[in-house]
C-alpha cells in the first residue's frame, strides 16, 4: 500500500514536472505545476508532515500558481511557443548533459549513503503524542523565534516591493499658470 | 515499505527536471515555475531527513522555505510585470543589460 502511494505519487510528480518543462504554452505550465505540487503534498502525508502538506496545497497550490494566471492573463502571454527550433545553438545537448551529470551524482550519493546518518533530534523529537502541528508549532515559537518574525518583515518587504514595482510610472505633470 | 533513498531519489529527479526547464527554457514565467519545481525537490529532502532522523527542524526549514518562495514569487513577477510592460514579448534574452 504505502509503494503502490508512493509509485503513483512520483509519477504524477514527475509528469508534471516534465509538463512543465515540454509544454509551449505557459498557462499548461502553470496547471502542469500544479500536479507537481499536489503529488508533493501527498509525499508529505505519507512522510508524516501533515501541516506542511496542509500549507503546500493552499499557498503553492492556492496562492501561487492563482497568481501565475493571473499575471499570465493580464499580460497576455498565453499564447504557444516555439519550441521545435534552438535558439542557442548546442544548449539542449549541453542543458542535458549537467543535468544528467548531476542527476548521476545525486544518486550515487543517496544509493551509497543507504543508512542515513547525523545527531538525532537536536531541536526537539518529532515522534511523541502531541500531533504534528502542535509540535511543529511549539519549536516555532520557542527554538525558531528570531526567524519566525525576520519572515514577517520579510513578507512586508516584499509586499511593499511588489507595489513599487508594479505600479505605473506617473505621468509628468503639465505645467499650467 | 518504502526506503528513504527512494524519496531522495524522487527528489534528485525532480530537482533535474527543474534544473534543465530552468536552462532550456526561454520564457521568464515558465523559468520561475522550473524554480518552484526546483524549491520543492529540496522540500521534499528536508522532510525525509526530518523523519529519519527525528528532528523537527527539517519541518520548520520546510516552512521558511515556502514562505521565502511566496515573497521572491511575489517580487519576482512583480519585476516580470515592468519588464514586459515596457516591452512586450520580451524573453530572457532580451533583458540581458541591466538597463530598460
Amino acid at each position: 500500500m504505502d509503494v503502490a502511494v508512493f509509485v503513483v505519487a512520483g509519477a504524477i510528480i514527475l509528469g508534471g514536472a516534465l509538463g512543465v518543462v515540454i509544454s509551449p504554452n505557459p498557462v499548461h505550465s502553470a496547471l502542469m505545476l500544479v500536479a507537481t505540487l499536489f503529488g508533493v503534498a501527498v509525499i508529505f502525508v505519507q512522510q508524516e508532515a501533515h501541516f506542511l502538506a496542509a500549507v503546500q496545497v493552499i499557498v503553492y497550490a492556492g496562492a501561487i500558481v492563482v497568481l501565475f494566471l493571473f499575471v499570465i492573463m493580464l499580460l497576455g502571454v498565453d499564447k504557444a511557443e516555439q519550441l521545435s527550433t534552438e535558439p542557442l545553438g548546442g544548449q539542449r545537448p549541453a542543458a542535458a548533459a549537467v543535468a544528467l551529470a548531476g542527476l548521476g551524482l545525486v544518486v550515487l550519493l543517496a544509493v551509497q549513503a543507504a543508512e542515513i546518518t547525523g545527531a538525532r533530534a537536536v531541536s526537539g523529537e518529532l515522534s511523541g503524542e502531541d500531533s504534528n502541528l502542535e509540535i511543529l508549532g511549539r519549536s516555532l515559537f520557542t527554538d525558531y523565534l528570531f526567524a519566525f518574525e525576520a519572515t514577517s518583515a520579510l513578507l512586508v518587504i516584499a509586499v511593499v516591493g511588489a507595489v513599487v514595482l508594479a505600479r505605473r510610472p506617473q505621468e509628468p505633470v503639465a505645467e499650467s499658470d | 515499505m518504502v526506503e528513504d533513498s527512494w524519496y531522495l531519489i524522487l527528489s534528485a529527479l525532480l530537482f533535474t527536471i527543474g534544473g534543465a526547464g530552468l536552462l532550456v527554457r526561454r520564457n521568464p514565467l515558465v523559468m520561475f515555475m522550473c524554480v518552484e519545481l526546483m524549491l520543492n525537490a529540496v522540500n521534499i529532502t528536508f522532510v525525509t531527513f526530518a523523519r529519519t532522523l527525528d528532528d523537527v527542524g527539517g519541518q520548520v526549514v520546510v516552512f521558511f522555505v515556502l514562505v521565502v518562495a511566496a515573497a521572491e514569487v511575489v517580487v519576482g513577477l512583480g519585476i516580470i510585470v515592468s519588464i514586459l510592460r515596457r516591452r512586450p514579448g520580451a524573453t530572457a534574452d532580451d533583458v540581458s543589460l541591466l538597463r530598460g
